[in-house]
């Protein structure tokens, strides 16, 4: 078929873009060596200081010393499973306000401008009274975390709701729906991607919600390290959890974006 | 023996926001016969999809009162069936899903019901299609896809308001035939909203030409048409066509 001949013009196109897709790789890559070897060559020739700013070689070292006792996968694990924890029940109690005020406009109304100031008050200022009202465990890192989330999941999946083509309603309320109904046939379904986003936004804030949870209750997690090595003036371990906890972060951004990808694939 | 299976008696209907009062309708009185295909046209704005909404049960009417098959409207009834402007298929849905959402709705969906959804997608050219997605179906599938969710839970007055005007003109022309055939096939009374003058011409046993706002009956015109083989393309060709165009269009008076 004319089709399937490919032209010399458009494999030349096609090689123009894989090359220039295959220079931002490895331009990219090439920055984060750089980084790093301009780091190390900077502490080794004492241009900075690596007892303040930390090393490439020291913190190789530190993973290595904590893979060794294991408490590296400890820490991680506590601070990702919180997290997950965290944006999940944000999301999920976010979404369930959010059919309330969907439910009711009065009530959506009368919660409006509560919403908005919450909504712009920093979550984190309340962590210190988390703490006290439900002391210094696991459950107030959670606690901290969906309140990072939960009020940014009510806004946007209400958003979503307020969005629902009105059409789809009416042809809905032809067929007889009754307003369970109108929510679970239509309302829920077309508002999926924007309760996929949110979460993918939760993502993000939960674990800032996480790591300010764990510097308050002090117990575990990367935070807790972080914190710690700050006090007792190991930059090495702080400089470690911070890198652990970039890429622990991007994992689990990269899973939700990756979930959501699949999910639209269906659609 | 004529039967009316919708009659509307003096009806109005204002709309109430906080900037005013809208009447849409005035004291409007129609009846549909049986197995009639009425097309209403009017002015952009005058209240069709208001009657619509009514005659289906959506919208109180503010005074006067609608029977369909000689029972007072009340609500949304599974006699009435609504086909919207877009088709309005559930992108999350498969095509046989789409269909069966009425079913599902008015908790009718069991093995009879599916089957007799599975006989129209088959007799309608769906069949190979029903586990398809619609973004996979061509702008005139979808359509038809869309009247099988309206048959489905097998209305026998059809109500539809603009259905083709998101299409070209070349897939509204086949697709009008297409669904014309169908309703005609399936016995149904139909109630067609357009801005189609040629479209309701070739289609219609009757139009109502109404006002503009408050619609008001303007004119009714029975359409008799010489052609062979009855179908709105054919009928297109009848030395009356014209005719009938050019006075139904006078009445919409149209300015620009
Ligand atoms: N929900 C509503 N609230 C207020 N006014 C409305 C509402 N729906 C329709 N209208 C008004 O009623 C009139 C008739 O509307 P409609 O029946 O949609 O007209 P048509 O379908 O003939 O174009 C329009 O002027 C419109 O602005
Ligand atoms: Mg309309």
């Amino acid at each position: 078929m004319y089709n399937n001949v490919v032209s010399k013009e458009h494999q030349e196109f096609v090689k123009a873009h894989k090359l220039r897709k295959g220079s931002i790789i490895i331009t990219q890559i090439a920055l984060l060596v750089l980084f790093f070897a301009l780091w190390e060559i900077a502490a080794h020739y004492k241009w900075i200081d690596p007892f303040i700013m930390s090393q490439p070689s020291r913190v190789l070292k530190t993973i290595i010393n904590l893979t060794k006792d294991g408490s590296i996968f400890t820490h991680t694990g506590i601070t990702v499973s919180e997290t997950i924890i965290g944006f999940l029940s944000g999301t999920i109690l976010g979404t369930i306000i959010a059919i309330l005020l969907w439910w009711s406009e009065f009530i959506a109304k009368v919660l409006d401008p509560y919403l908005v100031v919450l909504n712009a008050l920093p979550k984190t200022a309340l962590g210190p009274i988390i703490l006290v009202w439900i002391g210094g465990t696991v459950s107030s890192i959670i606690v901290m975390a969906l309140l990072i989330s939960v009020i940014v999941t009510i806004l946007n999946v209400y958003l979503a709701f307020e969005s629902c083509d009105e059409d789809k309603v009416k042809l809905l309320r032809t067929l007889g729906a009754s307003k369970l109904q109108i929510l679970t046939k239509v309302v829920l379904p077309s508002s999926i991607p924007a309760i996929i986003s949110v979460l993918k936004i939760n993502v993000g804030l939960s674990l800032v919600g996480v790591i300010v949870g764990e510097f308050l209750v002090s117990r575990a997690g990367l935070g807790y390290l972080i914190i710690y090595g700050g006090q007792v003036f190991k930059m090495d371990l702080v400089m470690t959890s911070v890198l652990i906890l970039a890429v622990a972060a991007a994992l689990m951004y990269l899973s939700v974006a990756w979930f959501e990808k699949k999910l639209n694939k269906m659609r | 023996m004529v039967e009316k299976v919708v009659e509307i008696k003096n009806v109005s209907m204002n709309y109430h926001t906080l900037s005013g009062e809208t009447r849409a309708i005035n004291n409007l009185s129609l009846d549909i016969n049986n197995g009639e295909f009425v097309s209403i046209v009017g002015p952009s704005g005058c209240g069709k999809s208001t009657l619509l909404s009514m005659i289906s049960g959506i919208l109180k009417p503010t005074s006067g009162s609608i029977l369909v098959n000689g029972e007072p409207v009340v609500g949304p009834s599974s006699n009435v069936g609504y086909m919207l402007q877009k088709d309005h298929l559930f992108g999350w849905r498969t095509v046989l899903k789409n269909a069966t959402l009425g079913l599902e709705i008015q908790k009718k969906l069991n093995k009879e019901s599916q089957a007799y959804v599975e006989h129209l997608l088959d007799e309608y050219g769906l069949s190979e299609f029903k586990h398809h997605y619609p973004k996979q179906l061509s702008g005139g599938m979808r359509q038809r896809a869309a009247l099988i969710r309206t048959l489905a839970t097998n209305p026998d007055i059809l109500l539809l308001d603009e259905p083709f005007s998101a299409l070209d003109y070349q897939t509204r022309l086949a697709i009008s035939e297409e669904i014309w055939l169908i309703i005609k096939k399936e016995r149904k009374t139909a109630i067609f909203v357009t801005h189609d003058i040629a479209e309701a011409v070739a289609a219609s046993d009757r139009i109502i030409v109404l006002s503009s706002r408050p619609a008001e009956i303007k004119n009714i015109h029975d359409i008799y048409l010489t052609c062979d083989l009855k179908t709105p393309i054919t009928c297109r060709e009848a030395p009356e066509f014209r005719h009938y165009f050019n006075k139904i269009w006078k009445e919409l008076d149209v300015h620009v």
